[in-house]
């Protein structure tokens, strides 16, 4: 099974120096163990692959959130080779699960899972959402994670709305050692062109903008987040510009209308994952890979400004079925 | 709302229509349809395979009785059971207590703070009492200045000390509550993970101290499957009294609603629906089960009208609908106190049936709110209440004071109309429900 050795090897042999799967293991220690031992606990319990056995793994994908489409097709794309290839033992299943996942993340594409830094320009990166998914403290990480590589951030406080967001930000600015700018009680694009100004008289490298959490039913606030983009496009109109869309791994279904609402109406270049150090698997990230075609970029794993990692697609499955292997 | 889950259910519900008799055949497609509606709520797994047995083997005992549509017989079996499933009657918040404390806990971002405050804001409208907010949250950066900036809009009391100690902190604010006589003591504490032992320790530890009436766990309904693992995690520690549910006026379905208390045993007390300081609605699993159901929620609408229109006028005014003396002076006044409500598509999507008059996706603008009450405004009190008098050249002038074209006069003056004959309709009861 291709993938699964592939992954199998990398992380028998380099395990102690692969500092960053290491995170992720710890990390995803609950998540991975919940998930994980229902899994093998499958492959105990059934042994022959029957309807009972197929229900009991369609369970198991739903809890983790994958998204009731995705599940479906993915489970009728098992049936498909179990049939073709003859397989008949459940632990042979284990890899092609396994397998299977990867594909639908993957979808026979390279991806771009970095962020798009300009050398000697500026990169802009704004932040979109739903409310509590937790864009502020995502920023506070990637603020700090760019300072460490010798880069100049400025913070933006986009979010104009709600109570407290100022301070939150500010707060963060000043812990991370970035610029910050911000006023109060202000239209957010109003600030967002002052704040883009500000960061070409200090020569930020990097300048990340809050924004105020909008549930992507209304219509007035997803309009302005087009507004905004158009202020970054006159006020730094060379600059690299990212758009990532966060969401909470707790999130079910409805973080695909999430992010098919946010892609319509600004360029969504990825998904950071907040939350992962729950219970939660945060597998609707699968569906909107597969349905909307936005890469997840980050994932959050914590409250400190340090628990962010880079995803690595290879690495969340195998922190996902670390234990079967 | 539930608005999605409701177009699943009425359109699987569709195929029996017509049939016959309720058999294992004619309702298997049904069955599929609900079991995929309930799944992509985030129904948990379990509470819809028990739904969907319960569902279809009480349905096969039903006895069709003349008279009566099979799938009408159908659509109240899912409506009993979803009644069920929701939990039964509605759980209010117990107060007993001088003064009442809430605890309000729950995951980061499921929105604890702003429902802190909104519901010190409802218990002081609602019942004339004089709440205090405790800034518990001593972890998220400004996580105190914004309950304190909460606590300032809406004219109410924040006690804060610091950063320190939680439990000291409450220690100091019961006291103080009692000093002041405050009725209601609301304590906003930090959000963490079910399985963080060192912060839900502190919760026990807040808890053992103030002993609160009621213990809140506030969840945001889009959540997943992983709901249940939460729920039960801050359950078993604490002893949740009951859940509020928050952002439900997303697109989400919300199916976490049915999964809370049937697998915990923990009422529903609130829904959030919005992001205003008056968005807390109380919870009544009748009305969501109507909804899910297609039925509409017009006892919703009726209570957020309450808060704001007082009796005598609202007897007034059914008066005048059911004689069909609704005229725009009236109108003006609705107008008014709509907007106090709320966005309108929200009031809209809570009327029965909103789905096949197609008002679930009505976007109304604010601006075209402003252009309408421009129109009303540009007439004369007498045009206001004989609006049959405005003909051409008083729509030209209507049309110039507003700024608006003689067409939308025309147009505003006709759904005026509609709108006056549908009121005279329900104000008499004849408006026809699904059953």
């Amino acid at each position: 099974m291709g993938f699964f050795n592939k992954i199998k090897n990398i992380f028998t042999k380099d395990k102690k120096e692969d500092e960053s799967a290491k995170l992720y293991d710890t990390g995803l220690a609950k998540t991975r163990n919940e998930f994980v031992s229902k899994l093998s606990f499958l492959g105990v319990k059934y042994t022959k692959i029957d309807e009972e056995y197929y229900e009991a793994l369609e369970e198991i994908l739903i809890n983790a959130d994958i998204g009731v489409n995705t599940v479906t097709k993915f489970m009728d794309s098992l049936r498909k080779r179990v049939k073709e290839e003859n397989i008949s033992n459940t632990k042979e299943l284990n890899e092609i699960i396994v397998d299977e996942l990867f594909i639908i993340y993957v979808n026979n594409e390279s991806l771009s899972d970095k962020i798009n830094i300009k050398e000697n320009g500026k990169t802009v990166i704004l932040f979109v959402g739903v409310n509590g998914v937790g864009k502020t403290t995502s920023i506070a990480k990637i603020a700090y994670k760019y300072i460490n590589m010798g880069k100049k951030v400025m913070m933006i406080a986009g979010d104009t709305f709600r109570a407290g967001a100022y301070e939150q930000l500010k707060e963060w600015s000043q812990k991370t050692g970035s610029y910050f700018y911000g006023k109060e009680n202000s239209d957010p694009a109003s600030v967002i062109y002052d704040g883009l100004e500000a960061a070409l008289n200090n020569d930020s490298d990097i300048i990340l903008i809050d924004t105020a959490g909008r549930l992507q039913n209304k219509d007035n606030l997803m309009q302005e987040l087009s507004k905004m983009n158009k202020v970054i496009e006159k006020v730094i109109p060379d600059c690299n510009k990212e758009t990532l869309l966060v969401i909470d791994a707790t999130t079910g279904q409805n973080g695909i209308l999430q992010a098919k609402a946010f892609k319509e109406i600004t360029d969504v270049t990825g998904i950071v994952l907040t939350k992962l150090d729950g219970t939660a698997k945060g597998g609707i990230v699968l569906a909107i890979k597969e349905e909307v075609n936005i890469p997840v970029k980050f994932i959050g794993l914590g409250e400190k400004m340090t628990d962010l990692e880079p995803f690595d697609i290879e690495n969340y499955i195998y922190g996902l079925f670390k234990d079967m292997m | 709302m539930f608005e999605y889950m409701g177009d699943r259910l009425s359109n699987a519900i569709k195929n029996i229509r017509g049939m016959g008799r309720i058999t294992e055949d004619n309702i298997n497609d049904a069955l599929r349809e609900i079991r995929l509606a309930l799944l992509e709520a985030d129904v948990n797994y379990q509470v819809v395979k028990e739904f969907i047995n319960t569902v279809k083997e009480k349905a096969l005992g039903l006895e069709v009785e003349k008279n009566v549509k099979p799938d009408e017989l159908f659509i109240k079996l899912c409506k009993d059971e979803l009644v069920t499933l929701l939990g039964g009657d509605y759980v209010p918040l117990n107060t007993n207590g001088n003064p009442a404390i809430l605890m309000l806990v729950g995951l980061q971002g499921s929105g604890k703070t702003t429902t802190c405050g909104k519901l010190a804001n409802m218990l002081r409208k609602k019942h004339a009492k004089k709440p205090l907010l405790v800034a518990c949250d001593i972890y998220r950066p400004a996580a105190i200045d914004q309950l304190k900036e909460i606590g300032r809009n809406l004219n109410i009391e924040v006690f804060t000390e610091g950063k320190e100690n939680p439990v000291k902190i409450v220690t100091d604010a019961l006291s103080f509550a009692k000093e002041n006589k405050h009725d209601y003591v609301i304590i906003d504490t930090a959000g963490r993970l079910h399985i963080d032992e060192t912060l839900m320790q502190e919760l026990v530890d807040i808890e053992s101290t103030a002993k609160p009436q009621e213990i809140l766990l506030v969840i945001d309904a889009m959540m997943g499957q992983d709901a249940i693992n939460v729920i039960e995690g801050f359950n078993s520690k604490l002893k949740l009294t009951g859940a509020i549910l928050t952002k439900m006026d997303g697109d989400t379905k919300g199916g976490v609603a049915l999964s809370i208390r049937h697998l915990t045993n923990v009422p529903i007390k609130f829904v959030g629906n919005s992001e205003k300081m008056d968005g807390l609605t109380e919870f009544y699993p009748e009305r969501i089960a109507s909804r899910i159901l297609d039925m509409g929620d017009i006892l919703a609408i009726a209570e957020k009208v309450e808060g704001i229109v007082s009796e005598d006028e609202a007897k007034d005014q059914m008066k005048k609908m059911r004689k069909g003396e609704y005229n725009l002076e009236d109108f003006l006044t609705n107008m008014k106190q709509i907007k106090k409500m709320g966005p309108i598509s929200n009031i809209l999507k809570m009327l029965p049936q909103a789905r096949q008059m197609g008002l679930n996706n009505v976007d109304i603008d604010p601006k075209d709110m402003a252009h309408i009450e421009a129109i009303v405004l540009s007439m004369t009190p007498y045009e206001r209440r004989h609006p049959e008098v405005i003909k051409a050249s008083r729509k030209q002038r209507i049309a110039k004071g507003s700024a608006r074209s003689v067409e939308e006069v025309n147009r505003l003056l006709k759904q005026f109309e509609e709108m006056k004959k549908m009121m005279k309709l329900m104000a008499n009861g004849n408006m026809k429900l699904p059953f």
